[in-house]
């Protein structure tokens, strides 16, 4: 009987198509439907910012470190500042550090894997020691090391993560051309005489597109997971306010022992939420992309997709 | 014959990835723009003169390829340079923090692995259940978690109970001198709030791991074989799922080594870890280039050395792999 079902609904899916598919997995599964909610929650948020914001993020509105009250719901920090307004205004920068590092990203990794897969031979070789690199190498140490080398500032931020977080998708979507050159249909397109761009554009690009997606929404999770990250540790432009830079003021003006915990959990709880909405959608649309994952368990990294195609060596 | 072949391209690789390590941390410091040797000479108030003797005594006139292959040689010797603040060799400096870090990285990962097996068999054995629920939610939540979040929240929670900065209390041996036992437990006392951080920030994955590896090998045939043999259910799971359950955990551990250092190094940031995240740290604050740039070495050769350490572990556990 489930078989049958199976069968019937593997069958819609083909006619439905990829994109079609993900439209389903999203609909159909509360948690990509509640990941879904929150990242947009946040999006709206953040473009709205200057006219959600109660108070201004630079002009003292209140006492030092003056506990949630009825006018400032969630408190204000060491310098008087209101702790919601500054949360606002912070996801703004926090979410296009993570947008356009995550953007970058997955062209660099989306070129890269197509290329290493589609032509092969001594690019394939080359290109995949360089992943091999990125992908061993301790991602914060290294965006320490080149945070510092070039000088905090936000577009360094941007393009220090998006180096560091190519890798993983260059390596998936490679894997996916590998097999889908191979298929029938290709073969003869090529000939035909079909040239190397037609293929690519026509035939393998509408084949990876909806798994840079997947990737895309989780390389969001990691990218916002670093910029964070550096940012607690100083590594960020000392003048800009984000997620992450609100959490190390108030660890540098000694929040904890002046028990303001308000400029502490709020902002990590936000952090916290949007990660877990990138985490529930990618892993929902990776679901869908690839039935066979549904119950197994081979995840590569933290937020990483596991290759569609590719077993032993390929399969990072 | 296959499996001595898969060894040493395994071994081939970590040494190739070494040897880009190298090089990209050399290139890194002296060929990217914000040429950072270069800030040695842009001492303010500098005679030409005074540039011009620093570039000098640094070895910086020299062409590039001529510096990278210095660079190698000293390597090879253990020679990483002299830390700018402290004066003293970086190696040294370096093996001292090593020295702090490992047992602090050590229990935070083995008490991640060690818990989220142990709810992840839980969860598995009596999934559905409100229990598998929380367990499960709760695994998700702390995977998704950042680091630097979770150490402020405990030391809000536990700042009052236990040390929160540093790896010994510094005035224990001022009046009278301190026993050793007293000591390491001074120590341990100070490595509780880093450790139990590192532990919350991993052991999320492991757990959400481990379920579905358990719950994959609970539909295996020779589960039902040994049901039907009329084992008890302990059995069945102890003896026969358990065990090939862990599989995917050995590859997790290899694949997480490059965050559990990141992990490290905000822990050790926020708690005051005197190891080699902190030193990082440091090194940055005080532009102790030398001491940055072997300490980002250090790292990545590690991370590489226990990848290869796992890869060989993972191939004795499943000789399969190497077909």
């Amino acid at each position: 009987m489930s078989a049958i079902a199976t069968e019937a609904g593997l069958a819609g899916q083909v006619s439905r198509g990829r994109a079609g598919l993900i439209r389903q997995a999203i609909v159909e599964r509360k948690a990509a439907s509640l990941g879904l909610f929150i990242i947009a929650v946040f999006v709206v948020l953040a473009i709205a910012a200057p006219l959600i914001a109660p108070y201004s993020t630079t002009a003292r509105t209140c006492a030092v470190f003056a506990p949630p009250s009825a006018r400032h719901w969630l408190g204000c920090d060491d310098g008087g500042i209101d702790m919601l307004s500054e949360i606002i205004s912070g996801g703004r920068i926090s979410l296009v550090i993570g947008f356009v590092a995550t953007l970058i990203a997955m062209l660099i990794g989306g070129g890269v894997g197509i290329v290493s897969g589609y032509f092969g031979r001594w690019v394939d070789i080359t290109l995949m020691r360089i992943t091999d690199y990125l992908l061993v190498i301790p991602d914060l140490a290294f965006a320490m090391v080149i945070a510092d080398v070039w000088g905090p500032s936000l577009s360094h931020v941007i393009v220090v993560i998006a180096i560091l977080e190519w890798a993983t998708t260059a390596r998936i979507i490679r894997a996916q051309v590998m097999s889908v050159k191979e298929r029938v249909y290709i073969k003869r397109a090529r000939s035909i005489g079909a040239s190397h761009a037609r293929i690519i554009g026509r035939h393998i690009l509408p084949q990876v597109g909806p798994l840079l997606m997947a990737n895309t929404v989780l390389t969001i999770a990691v990218a916002i997971y670093l910029e964070t990250a550096l940012a607690f540790l100083g590594l960020e432009d000392p003048s800009t306010t984000t997620w992450g830079t609100i959490l190390e003021h108030a660890f540098d003006r000694a929040a904890v022992s002046a028990g303001a915990w308000w400029a502490i959990v709020p902002d990590g709880l936000v952090i916290t939420l949007l990660i877990m909405g990138c985490f529930l959608l990618g892993q929902a649309i990776e679901d869908a992309l690839n039935p066979r994952l549904r119950v197994a368990h081979l995840s590569a990294r933290r937020w990483a997709l596991r290759p569609l195609a590719g077993r032993g060596p390929d399969a990072i | 014959m296959r499996g001595a072949d898969y060894v040493i391209r395994r071994i081939g690789f970590a040494l190739l990835t070494i040897f880009i390590a190298i090089t990209i941390n050399f290139f890194l410091f002296r060929v990217l723009p914000g040429n950072v040797v270069s800030d040695l000479a842009r001492v303010p108030h500098a005679t030409p003169q005074l540039r011009h003797a620093l570039t000098v005594e640094f070895g910086l006139d020299k062409p590039k390829w001529q510096q990278y292959l210095i660079y190698l040689r000293e390597l090879v010797r253990g020679n990483m340079g002299i830390s700018f603040a402290t004066q003293q060799p970086v190696s040294r400096l370096l093996i001292n923090d090593l020295k702090n870090t490992i047992p602090m990285v050590t229990i935070g990962t083995l008490g991640a692995i060690v818990v989220g097996i142990a709810t992840g068999i839980l969860s598995a054995w009596r999934r559905g259940s409100a229990s598998d629920h929380v367990s499960t939610n709760l695994a998700i939540a702390f995977y998704a978690f950042p680091t630097q979040f979770l150490g402020l929240m405990l030391l809000i929670l536990l700042g009052g109970l236990l040390p929160t900065s540093g790896m010994e209390n510094p005035y224990a041996g001022v009046f009278g001198t301190q026993t050793t036992i007293a000591r390491l437990q001074d120590i341990g006392l100070h490595l509780i709030l880093p450790a139990l951080t590192l532990l919350l920030t991993l052991y999320g994955e492991f757990t959400l791991i481990m379920r579905s590896s358990m719950l994959e090998t609970l539909g295996e045939d020779y589960v039902l074989t040994a049901r039907a043999k009329g084992l008890s259910d302990r059995r069945v799971v102890a003896r026969h799922v358990v065990r090939n359950a862990l599989l995917p955990i050995a590859t997790l551990v290899a694949l997480s080594i490059g965050w559990i250092v990141g992990g490290a190094i905000l822990v050790e940031y926020i708690f005051s870890w005197p190891g080699i995240g902190q030193a990082l740290w440091q090194a940055i604050n005080q532009r102790d280039y030398p001491m940055l740039q072997g300490g980002f070495l250090v790292l990545a050769v590690s991370v590489v050395v226990l990848n290869l350490l796992a890869d060989l572990a993972y191939f004795k556990l499943d000789p399969r792999i190497s077909q």
